[in-house]
């Protein structure tokens, strides 16, 4: 632990730290190797269903959505 | 600005990065459900707010690494005791290499400061530029680049010991390493 922190304080560095190029890639890779795992997963059927009922701010039922009263041309 | 269709596809499009950041996070599926639940409702709630032509990506995350924060204060412990409940959730079991290797980087990235870990995920996985990654943890671009920094020399010292001569996969080696903490 100690020797990590050493190590933590030297690679205050801007760019690689004490970092060999090989070990900044293999972070990055297991990093994004995890996260795209869940993004690849999509979006689950709660969340798009949750966005598509809510078609006004503050749940304003209001028809077909292009009815706002407000400057809407130019929209589409 | 209004709930266009267009906007609504936007944020329909930007839910995956926003669950892959909430377990990023938290480590826990089920929470990062919730989490990026609340960001939906949030933000379609807070949509006049939004400027159009900005990152909405970054807003949304915005809003969900804020909820996770004053969430975090609470659930601190709760948070640790998630460790390896991320691997539930895959849809694919990795192979039992993978998943040792897996749950070992999954392991060290909790073990980082929250600063850190979330600097890291944001620019590391989510592509974010520092200069977005700042504006979304409120710091400055100087900052997040000392906390990437620093994230990547602990992950690099708790996974591959500073140097690493050897880090191919040769769990052997890891396994003694890692395995005295127990």
């Amino acid at each position: 632990m100690k020797d990590l922190k050493s190590q933590a304080s030297k690679s205050t560095t801007p760019g690689k730290g004490g970092l060999t190029p090989e070990i900044q890639s293999r972070i990055g890779h297991q990093l994004r190797a995890m996260y795209d795992d869940v993004v690849r997963q999509g979006v689950p059927d709660r969340f798009a269903e949750l966005i598509k009922k809510l078609d006004t701010p503050g749940g304003t039922p209001q028809d077909q959505g292009n009815g706002g009263p407000n400057d809407n041309n130019g929209r589409d | 600005m209004p709930l266009t269709d267009s906007l609504r596809n936007d944020i329909l499009a930007a839910v995956p990065s926003l669950r892959a950041f909430a377990i990023s996070l938290s480590g826990n599926a089920d929470r990062a459900d919730d989490l990026v639940q609340e960001t939906l409702l949030r933000a379609l709630a807070n949509i006049d707010s939004f400027q159009p032509g900005s990152n909405l990506p970054a807003w949304l995350f915005t809003i969900l690494r804020n909820l996770f924060r004053s969430d975090y204060r609470k659930r601190r412990r709760e948070v640790e005791d998630a460790e390896g409940n991320y691997a539930k959730t895959l849809k694919t079991q990795p192979s039992q290499n993978a998943h040792l290797e897996f749950e070992e980087f999954r392991g060290a990235l909790d073990k980082l400061p929250q600063d850190q870990r979330e600097a890291l995920i944001l620019v590391g996985a989510s592509g974010f530029s520092y200069e977005d990654a700042a504006s979304i943890c409120g710091c400055a671009v100087g900052t997040i680049k000392s906390r990437v920094n620093r994230a990547r020399s602990k992950l690099a010292a708790l996974l591959y010991v500073d140097g690493a001569e050897d880090f191919g996969p040769d769990e052997t080696v890891r396994a003694v390493i890692g395995g005295s903490g127990g």
